[in-house]
């Protein structure tokens, strides 16, 4: 099965990753932002797609999507306040820091340029069987054991300390 | 037109992580650094799942899952952070949350 009209796909769906990128940087409501940044994780998913990884785009979109921009939204919630909207919104180093980020984009193109070659003329290997979220979960159930637990702990530990912080009195 | 190669989901990538840098770099409000800082894990995923279909693994996505755990593990930490300097202080900018600095 050859896909149809990748190329469209790929620049509408990148040019919406980088336009919500764009906007959770320069938006002045904080809600605003989060919904941009949702249109952002909603597009990345579908290059996830693109790129034969459907486990990971339903992990982006139920885990990032649905999870991390829940609690995002519930906090800006908590912590509105109607002054910080008519505050400036960038600190007074923002040229310096504008600068730096433009020099780290040249350094970025610069070497993807100089590295092109690597990319061309290398065929793409044949995808193999139609069962990635198979191979994924016998991957982090067998090589990626001991990672797969560290994780989990990671996540408890987590959320005992947010509980704790967010906590008035213990 | 140009077939897409993975050179072109690097390009995506590094444009996402520069955004994200001048998020946390220049925005004061707590909350949109920290989506920035989302923004920068999302483009390091990106990069993954890209080098894993160029290589024909499954690793890169596996990272990538690891990834999201840390993504929504720093999340939870820095929102709580958040609420309780909050609680004291009454700020979420940045550059007024200066403790430790004399």
């Amino acid at each position: 099965m050859t896909p149809v009209a990748t190329p469209f796909f790929f620049y509408m769906l990148s040019g919406l990753a980088v336009a919500g990128g764009l906007l959770v940087v320069t938006r002045r409501n904080a809600v605003h932002s989060a919904l941009s940044l949702i249109v952002t994780l909603l597009a990345v998913a579908g290059l996830y797609l693109m790129l034969y990884a459907p486990f990971v785009a339903g992990v982006q979109i139920i885990v990032y999507a649905g999870g991390i921009m829940v609690l995002f939204l519930f906090v800006i919630m908590l912590v509105s306040l109607e002054r910080t909207i008519k505050e400036r919104q960038f600190n007074r180093m923002w040229p310096v820091g504008l600068a730096a980020s433009c020099a780290l984009l040249a350094l970025f193109l610069a070497v993807f340029e100089k590295g092109k070659k690597l990319f061309e003329d290398r065929p793409l290997p044949p995808l193999t069987e139609n069962n990635n979220t198979q191979q994924i979960g016998l991957m982090l159930y067998g090589n990626y054991m001991f990672a797969f637990e560290i994780a989990s702990l990671l996540l408890l530990v987590a959320i005992l300390g947010a509980v704790i912080m967010a906590k008035k009195r213990i | 037109m140009v077939p897409i190669t993975t050179i072109h989901y690097l390009v995506v990538a590094a444009a996402l992580f520069v955004l994200g840098v001048i998020g946390v770099l220049t925005r004061r409000n707590v909350v949109i650094v920290l989506m920035s800082i989302e923004l920068i894990l999302n483009a390091v995923n990106l990069n993954l799942v890209a080098f894993s279909r160029m290589w024909g693994g499954l690793q890169g996505q596996v990272f990538s899952i690891f990834i999201v755990v840390d993504a929504a593990a720093e999340a939870a930490v820095g929102l709580g952070i958040l609420i309780a300097f909050f609680r004291n202080k009454e700020t979420i900018n940045v550059d007024e949350i200066d403790l430790l600095k004399w």
